[in-house]
């Protein structure tokens, strides 16, 4: 009964959704307040089905029902309650569902939260909104039914597949969808403009919470799908320009841009035509990513089998939203006009950089990303394009990036002096080159460029702050005064501060782990010892343990430094009976913001087994980054002026004034 | 296989069971020799792979081509020799860095291009839009003593 009803709700979702996309259109066209509030219900009523259909469908998971056949090939009935959870979503079918949720949570929010828009505009953005949706829920009921049954209800399930039976599961996706589908809403904000054929400062302003909401999700999904990937592969690798990781990475990029420029057009009014453009290319690159995914079309490690006919309809609903939103835009656009102009030095000029930037570097690793398939598909020869290529073309775009990045909100709006900016970013200077020269110093010249790396990761750090410690005047006045000035500043120049500052920290992690990482590979014997930079592991022996639905062999390692133990490690191998595969576990030790990593390989005849051990030094600075780069962004989605709705409370204090003299 | 369908977007993770790629018994004595072997792997490609490198992937194909490698610079090749050997017995697919070719040639230069296309293009805009200052001719005789006479004497007093 239940993935009926859950069915049933979806395909009544679909309903409502093209009553969405209907109604209000005809309702702004003919200035129909009704018609255009009908919006408003259907947003919420919409994501109220949606939600029951995939809470359903997770029901039937926690239920284990093998009768459902998707139920059946992902899940077992001895995997711990949240496996069986995330499992929904660990699937084609599940995550398509959870896409629509929260496609759905997006649309209800605006129609909740949107009470300041313009009625028109409002009505134009759920019915695009929904317009997307429509296609999605299509796309599910007719290709991907995650409810469809089987006549024999089996007695086992097959179980999820072993690497995804952990909680990167429980974590990445949601955090990821929340930023790809969350892209959605700026697009449905362009459209609309576009449809209108107006667009001003204040449209900026009603779609940048939006984008730096999603731009969050994004951000932290990536490195928590980062992260997820160094511990769960074995072999301590954080980035693999895998394509599936590019298909994040671009509307990652893309999304960056568009937070930028979105600040141009609030406070400038300048900008606006590429700003549309970049609302239209971040969702678009997102679409583009759940087709390279879903499709199959890539065959990368992730796609392991898909079928046709699925990558055909996304193939048709990519055309159709790209193709038709770049349409409308290439018609309507020049009927948009630009505003504000301004010097090419200004921080509108430091912003139009980063643009610049962003999206070659998203060009970049769009053109890598395809260029294998178009190539194969046009003249049937194969190349590869992966890690080398994408190291030697994208780092040369991030740093005059990097660099640039502290000057931006140094400058001046429409006419800055760069002068007056280098002069204020010298501390920030200074404490680069000191940490060039130490670094040299420290590890003589062996990696010529990593000293440099260092150099620019803490005047990206410094040069952040400086903004701050200026607008305070931290070190010129009194300490108390610095500090009541630094809680009056607007949050969103903490944000940008915070966010820079974030990008810094990720950029040491990066430096450090690529050029003092060291490794050993032995086979070891019970009692022998293995040595990395300073670190004695010596080999205990093997244990076999058994978990709910697995069974393990464990190395024991006891860890010594200068002969004292600090703690144990024990990687192991997992075996999964239900599948009959294997995963292998490893170790870390963390240590500050370094870590020891310990994995397993082949056991030998002589009873010795290869291990795998790393030594990572700063490597958790490469993820806390990304976490700070988040901080910045809720720091500056608190700004009062993007809170939403927040002019209202002053207009109500005047009227209640005004009301005695009435 | 339709059960192996995987999680849209999941990031990075391989092949079920994968261990992990160098063996001990592999790495040579001399370790400027393994050094350079090591870079080489990373840019070569696992063919039976999805977009692992040699050095990543532990499938038996990668460890025959780590081994042919270290033979290879044993031997005494150059890092370029044992790339060209490799690429005339394997081809182009087996480079994780293309060779920049005609074919490729749109893969190497398309986004460098663009950049180079976009600065033009807004330094030409940025000129356009300038105010220019020259276009603003000098004032005649005339106009100047008009402007003395308009501003000049009362300008300094209260």
């Amino acid at each position: 009964m239940i993935p009926e009803l859950g069915h049933y709700a979806l395909v009544l979702a679909l309903a409502l959704a093209l009553i969405q996309a209907v109604a209000p259109m005809i309702g702004a066209l003919y200035r129909d307040a009704s018609l255009m509030r009908l919006a408003r219900t259907t947003a919420i009523v919409q994501f109220l089905f949606v939600a029951l259909s995939f809470l359903a469908l997770t029901l039937c998971y926690v239920t284990s029902d093998f009768s459902v056949v998707n139920v059946y090939e992902n899940s077992h009935s001895m995997m711990p309650l949240i496996y069986k959870i995330t499992s929904t979503w660990g699937n084609h079918e599940g995550s398509m569902l959870l896409w629509v949720f929260i496609l759905a949570l997006f649309g209800a929010l605006v129609a909740i939260f949107g009470g300041n828009l313009p009625a028109t505009l409002k009505a134009h953005v759920l019915a695009v909104q929904s317009w997307i949706a429509t296609a999605f829920y299509l796309f599910i009921l007719l290709t991907s039914n995650p409810f469809l049954r089987q006549a024999q209800a089996p007695f086992e399930g097959r179980d999820l597949n072993p690497i995804l039976q952990d909680m990167g599961l429980a974590i990445h996706p949601p955090l990821l969808y929340l930023g790809y589908v969350g892209f959605s809403i700026a697009f449905s904000f362009a459209i609309a403009a576009l449809i209108e054929g107006r667009i001003d400062a204040a449209w900026a302003r009603w779609v940048r919470p939006w984008t730096l909401a999603a731009w969050m999700a994004l951000t932290l999904g990536i490195a928590m799908g980062s992260y997820w990937a160094y511990y769960e592969l074995g072999w301590g690798g954080y980035w693999f320009w895998d394509p599936v990781e590019n298909a994040s990475l671009m509307p990652w990029l893309a999304g960056t841009a568009l937070l930028h420029s979105a600040v141009v057009m609030e406070k400038r009014n300048a900008l606006k035509i590429w700003t549309v453009l970049l609302a239209i290319l971040a969702f678009s690159l997102s679409l583009i990513g759940t087709f390279l995914v879903r499709s199959g079309v890539l065959t990368s490690v992730h796609t392991f089998a898909s079928d046709p006919s699925r990558g055909v309809f996304i193939l048709a609903i990519l055309v159709l939203f790209i193709g038709g939103g770049l349409t409308l835009f290439a018609w309507r656009a020049p009927m948009l006009r630009q505003g504000g102009l301004f010097a090419p030095i200004s921080r509108e000029g430091a912003l139009v950089f980063n643009n610049l930037f962003l999206t070659t570097a998203c060009l970049t690793v769009f053109v890598g990303t395809l260029y294998p398939l178009a190539l194969e598909a046009l003249t049937g020869e194969k190349i590869s394009v992966g890690a080398p290529f994408f190291n030697l073309t994208f780092a040369p775009l991030f740093i005059p990036l990097l660099f640039a990045m502290p000057f931006g909100p140094l400058l001046a709006w429409k006419r800055g002096d760069l002068l007056a900016a280098a002069q204020r970013l010298m501390a920030a200077f200074g404490i680069g080159l000191v940490a060039i020269a130490a670094t040299f110093v420290a590890q003589g010249a062996h990696a010529v460029l990593a000293p440099f790396g260092i150099g620019l990761a803490f005047f990206v750090m410094v040069g952040s702050l400086v903004d701050i410690s200026e607008r305070t005047g931290l070190f010129r006045v009194p300490f108390k005064v610095a500090r009541q000035r630094a809680i009056g500043l607007p949050r969103s120049a903490w944000g940008t501060a915070v966010a820079h500052f974030g990008m810094g920290v990720t950029l040491l992690g990066i430096v450090c782990v690529t050029t003092w990482a060291s490794e050993r590979i032995v086979a070891l014997k019970p009692a022998q010892t293995v040595s990395l930079d300073g670190y004695d592991l010596v080999f205990d022996g093997m244990v076999q343990r058994s978990g709910p639905n697995f069974r393990e062999l464990a190395a024991k390692f006891t860890v010594r430094r200068g002969g004292v133990v600090i703690g144990e490690m024990a990687p192991a191998k997992r075996t999964f009976s239900s599948r009959s595969m294997s995963t292998t576990e490893a170790a870390l030790m963390t240590r500050g913001v370094s870590q020891l990593y310990l994995s397993l390989g082949d056991t030998n005849d002589d009873g010795s087994i290869a291990v795998r051990l790393y030594h990572k030094p700063l490597v958790l600075l490469i993820w806390l980054g990304a976490v700070v780069m988040m901080l910045g962004g809720l720091l500056s989605l608190s700004d009062r002026r993007l809170r939403i709705g927040a002019p209202k409370p002053a207009k109500a204090v005047a009227k209640s004034a005004l009301q005695p003299a009435e | 296989m339709r059960q192996l369908a995987m999680l849209a977007l999941l990031m990075t993770l391989v092949a079920p069971g994968a261990a992990f790629a160098v063996q001990p018994d592999e790495i040579l004595k001399d370790p400027v020799l393994e050094g350079r072997a090591r870079e080489l792997s990373r840019e070569l490609r696992c063919m039976v792979c999805q977009n692992q490198s040699i050095d990543d992937s532990d499938a038996p194909l990668a460890r025959d081509l780590r081994l042919l490698v270290r033979q290879r610079l044993q031997a005494g090749d150059s890092d370029r020799q044992v790339i060209d050997f490799l690429v005339a017995r394997y081809g182009e697919f087996v480079l994780l860095k293309p060779r920049l070719e005609a074919h490729t040639l749109l893969l190497w230069g398309l986004a460098p291009a663009a950049l180079l296309v976009a600065v033009i293009g807004l330094l030409l805009m940025a000129r356009r839009r300038r105010p220019a200052p020259s276009q603003a001719e000098p004032l005649s005789p005339d106009e100047q003593k008009r402007l003395a006479t308009l501003v000049g004497p009362s300008a300094g007093e209260p």
